[in-house]
């Protein structure tokens, strides 16, 4: 066996291999379980979409569509950054490993960003679902689709937020070697989550911002 | 105890596909297809682009079967969910 | 040779119970066993809670005015009674108080692959829980169970807020439960032990944590909209814009209706354990019995239009779905004929974790062919939403699982206690179980038939006779229910100690120390032969 006695005593596994394997299959379960429930939302919107086209076409002109190719380029880089940094981990390189995580979280900020001041236009044009929406010449359909466009793109902001806490985290513990001995594969864990995010933003991007056009 | 994984080389090819990729669907969406067309078309490069990320940067490139499996059956419960009440949406009018 | 069983010669290891007395060392605990207990503990207080909203229903019920509670009252009453039962008590029964403490010790393992995660799933329970208790303390919920949009969503003035967001949390817990089990059955088998010699409850319990896994984040999102709905006043189950009610049942049920294999399974798993050690044979067909647990969990995803067939859903989905919901009979039936063929000509003797057994085996018979009944589209016409829906879930739910649960508690309570429970009053108390949810529950059949609708305080006079053996029947339950509470509490402490096999059973939790210690194993046990070998036993137990 290659750890330590007091490791023995501490996890239910044979070796780090085991261990390594098992938690990759627990991450990929968790992120099954994400497909399904940010699937309930994709499932919504198919339904209504298919219901309501010319509404839902011309709600989605009304989002900006440059920042949201944009925002699509930045959360791609940001994967590749994670995609080195984890490279980088592997290789035992710290400080490649921090400059990368951390290029990383600053592209997931930029995101956040560029999101949160979308939000700010939809709130001074007045299509913020509720009371005081108002789009003149759209059907009420059209409020479905804004309440749809903020449940995803907010409930994927909130994940984007929960990544950069976990890849603030990851700079943090990877200051120190025997930390990044004992969990060699962090960095791919905390990876699977960011990419999978992305891949979220991937199918969110055409269906909000393509609809209509 | 060393992974196979990709190397620098591979991951910048990946990421220049998705690049081009984006482009392609960005630039498609102002074309003159139909609505169906550009949906079709959205959607297929979404689909690529996804799998482009789960492949290569989520490496399932290089690991077993098993975890080939947890990572797709997310999407195959998905399409039954959606199937089923598609087609209940689908048959209404009908008869 | 089925097993390579050390015998215990050398001073027992600390077991679970005396590693640590303090709080602390319950509460920050990362052994399975201990948040076994916890989780023991935590439901049967839940338990408890929706009891007594079901006797108050039932007093209601003794006469047809509805004069003991204002139907406001009663509306918020069988809703707490639904979500306390579901969510707080059926479904993590099995998985996470037995499932927990007993998967390590059935695959030689030290504990479940992520202790953590697995202590993080009891704090998101009890969170839930008291997100749930406040809002009944506030005064409850009165959409039912259910929280059919647009009145959960719109009209209800109700804490459904606080209760949604209760489930929502516990729903969590849920997931974490199921996403430990199945890495942990994938990981860390015990070598020698392939899939083919796994015992048939980790058949169950994984089929039950796929469940799980893949069902309830579509619950989560349903809730988190329904949230969202009430929260901002507008949303996408509102008809005036646009939105279709009808889409909430959808995903509500596509979680609901696998949430109901995710409680049955692993009372299946239990009765295949206790069916093979009191009849001292393998299960017959255990191939059939484990791709039937799997091919329950998979055809379960595909039936959930069942509850909607009067919603106005489209006809033709309504027929698919009938279909698809007597297809999923099928397995079910098959592990009934399986258990059957093995009491066939078996040396079968009567202890009491059996006699739960041999009960769930009939009601869960008979629930699952009234079941096959309400599937038959025409005939749900009249009967959906009357007293034979209700009777038929509870001989499923209560006959079925609850027998299954109580039945495992027995039979797992000397590894979990060390000391076995007094076997002539468990088996009295059994007997007075199965006879009072009879009583209670059969006439529920005949009034369903009748047309006496469910969700009323009030009934027309010519229900009552029914009505009243129900409620007879209730109180017989009530006291089948508290007897086991009583004597197995007092067995903990004055109980006769139990050796480590006092079933003399074969399975790997038998081969070490009961209560079971700390780390389970002294040494990893390796096995070498397939399961229920009852021809090659351990010498004599105590």
């Amino acid at each position: 066996m290659n750890q330590s006695t007091t490791e023995i005593e501490e996890t239910p596994y044979v070796d780090a291999t085991q261990h390594r394997e098992a938690n990759h299959l627990g991450m990929w379960m968790f992120l099954a379980t994400e497909i399904l429930f940010f699937g309930g939302l994709f499932s919504c919107y198919s339904i209504y979409r298919w219901t309501y086209p010319a509404a839902f076409a011309q709600a989605s002109n009304r989002l900006d569509f440059w920042i949201g190719t944009i925002n699509t380029g930045v959360l791609l880089t940001s994967s590749l950054f994670m995609a080195l940094a984890d490279l980088a981990h592997h290789a035992k390189a710290v400080r490649l490993t921090r400059i990368h995580l951390s290029l990383t979280a600053l592209l997931g900020a930029v995101f956040l960003g560029l999101k949160f001041y979308e939000y700010y236009q939809k709130y001074v044009e007045h299509l913020i679902p509720g009371p005081h929406f108002a789009f003149p010449d759209a059907p009420p359909q059209a409020q479905l689709f804004f309440f749809l466009y903020f449940a995803m793109t907010g409930l994927h902001a909130a994940h984007m937020i929960i990544g950069l806490c976990a890849l603030g985290w990851l700079v943090r513990r990877t200051t120190k070697p025997a930390w990044t001995a004992r969990h060699s594969d962090a960095v791919s864990i905390v990876g699977l989550y960011w990419h999978f995010v992305d891949c979220v933003w991937i199918f969110l991007y055409p269906l909000l911002y393509l609809a209509g056009r | 105890m060393q992974v196979a994984e990709p190397t620098r080389k591979i991951l910048f090819s990946a990421y220049a596909a998705l690049l081009i990729l984006l482009a392609v669907s960005a630039g498609a969406a102002n074309e003159h297809f139909s609505h169906l067309e550009k949906l079709l078309i959205a959607l297929l490069i979404a689909a690529a682009k996804c799998a482009i990320v789960f492949w290569i940067f989520m490496q399932l490139k290089y690991q077993r079967g098993l975890v080939r499996i947890f990572a797709l059956v997310g999407f195959f419960w998905l399409a039954i969910m959606a199937g089923l009440i598609f087609a209940d949406y689908l048959t209404r009018g009908a008869g | 040779m089925s097993l390579l069983a050390a015998p215990i010669e050398k001073p027992p290891l600390p077991s679970y119970l005396e590693a640590g007395h303090s709080v602390r060392s319950w509460l920050c605990t990362l052994d399975h066993k201990r948040i076994g207990l916890l989780y023991l503990f935590s439901i049967t207080f839940f338990f408890a809670i929706a009891a007594v909203a079901a006797a108050l229903m039932r007093i209601e019920l003794l006469t047809p005015a509805g004069d003991v509670v204002a139907s406001d009252t009663y509306n918020r009453l069988f809703t707490l009674h639904g979500v306390l039962m579901v969510w707080f008590f059926l479904i993590p029964s099995i998985p996470s108080v037995l499932g927990n403490f007993v998967i390590p010790l059935m695959i030689g393992a030290r504990d479940v692959a992520f202790p953590r995660l697995n202590l993080v799933s009891w704090y998101l329970f009890i969170f839930g829980g008291a997100f749930t208790l406040y809002s009944i303390v506030g005064g409850g919920v009165d959409t039912g169970w259910t929280f059919y949009t647009p009145y959960s969503s719109t009209y209800s003035n109700s804490h459904v807020m606080a209760m949604a967001a209760g489930v929502f949390i516990t729903g969590f817990s849920s997931i974490a439960t199921g996403l430990n089990f199945i890495v942990t059955i994938h990981k860390l088998r015990a070598p020698g032990l392939t899939w083919f010699r796994l015992p048939l409850f980790i058949w169950s319990m994984y089929a039950t944590s796929v469940i799980m896994v893949l069902a309830t984040p579509v619950l989560a999102i349903t809730l988190l909209l329904i949230g969202l709905e009430r929260f901002f006043g507008v949303g996408i189950f509102d008809p005036k814009l646009g939105g279709d009610p009808l889409l909430f049942q959808h995903l509500f049920w596509f979680y609901s209706h696998p949430a109901v294999y995710i409680m049955i399974l692993p009372g299946m798993g239990v009765v295949s354990e206790t069916i093979a050690a009191f009849a001292r044979k393998p299960i017959f067909g255990y191939h059939v019995v484990a791709f039937a647990s799997l091919a329950i969990a998979g055809l379960g995803f595909l039936v959930w239009g069942h509850h909607m067939f009067v919603s106005s859903q489209s006809v033709y989905a309504g027929v698919v779905f009938s279909l698809l919901s007597f297809l999923v009979a099928v397995p079910s039936a098959v592990k009934v004929f399986s258990w059957t063929a093995t009491l066939y000509r078996a040396s079968i003797s009567f202890e009491t974790p059996l006699i739960y057994a041999l009960g769930f085996m009939g009601l869960f018979t008979i629930g699952g062919l009234t079941g096959m009944i309400l599937a038959t589209l025409a005939v749900d016409v009249h009967v959906h939403d009357t007293y034979f829906v209700v009777a038929h879930f509870h001989y499923i739910m209560v006959g079925g699982m609850v027998l299954g649960y109580l039945g495992g508690l027995h039979y797992w309570w000397p590894k979990i206690s060390g000391r076995m429970y007094h076997e002539w009053t468990a088996r009295i108390s059994a007997l007075i179980t199965f006879i009072g949810f009879n009583l209670t529950f059969f006439p529920q059949f005949v009034l369903g038939y009748m047309g006496m609708p469910r969700r009323y305080h009030a009934y027309p006079q010519e229900f009552q006779m029914l009505n009243v053996l129900s409620t007879a029947g209730a109180s017989i339950l009530a006291i089948g229910y508290i007897l086991p509470l009583i004597y197995l509490t007092w067995s903990f402490f004055y109980g006769k100690k139990a050796g480590p096999n006092p079933w003399r059973n074969p399975g790997l939790e038998w081969q070490t120390a009961s209560p079971a210690p700390e780390h389970n194993f002294e040494t990893t046990p390796v096995v070498n032969g397939p399961p229920y070998d009852f021809e090659v036993l351990p010498e004599e137990s105590v």
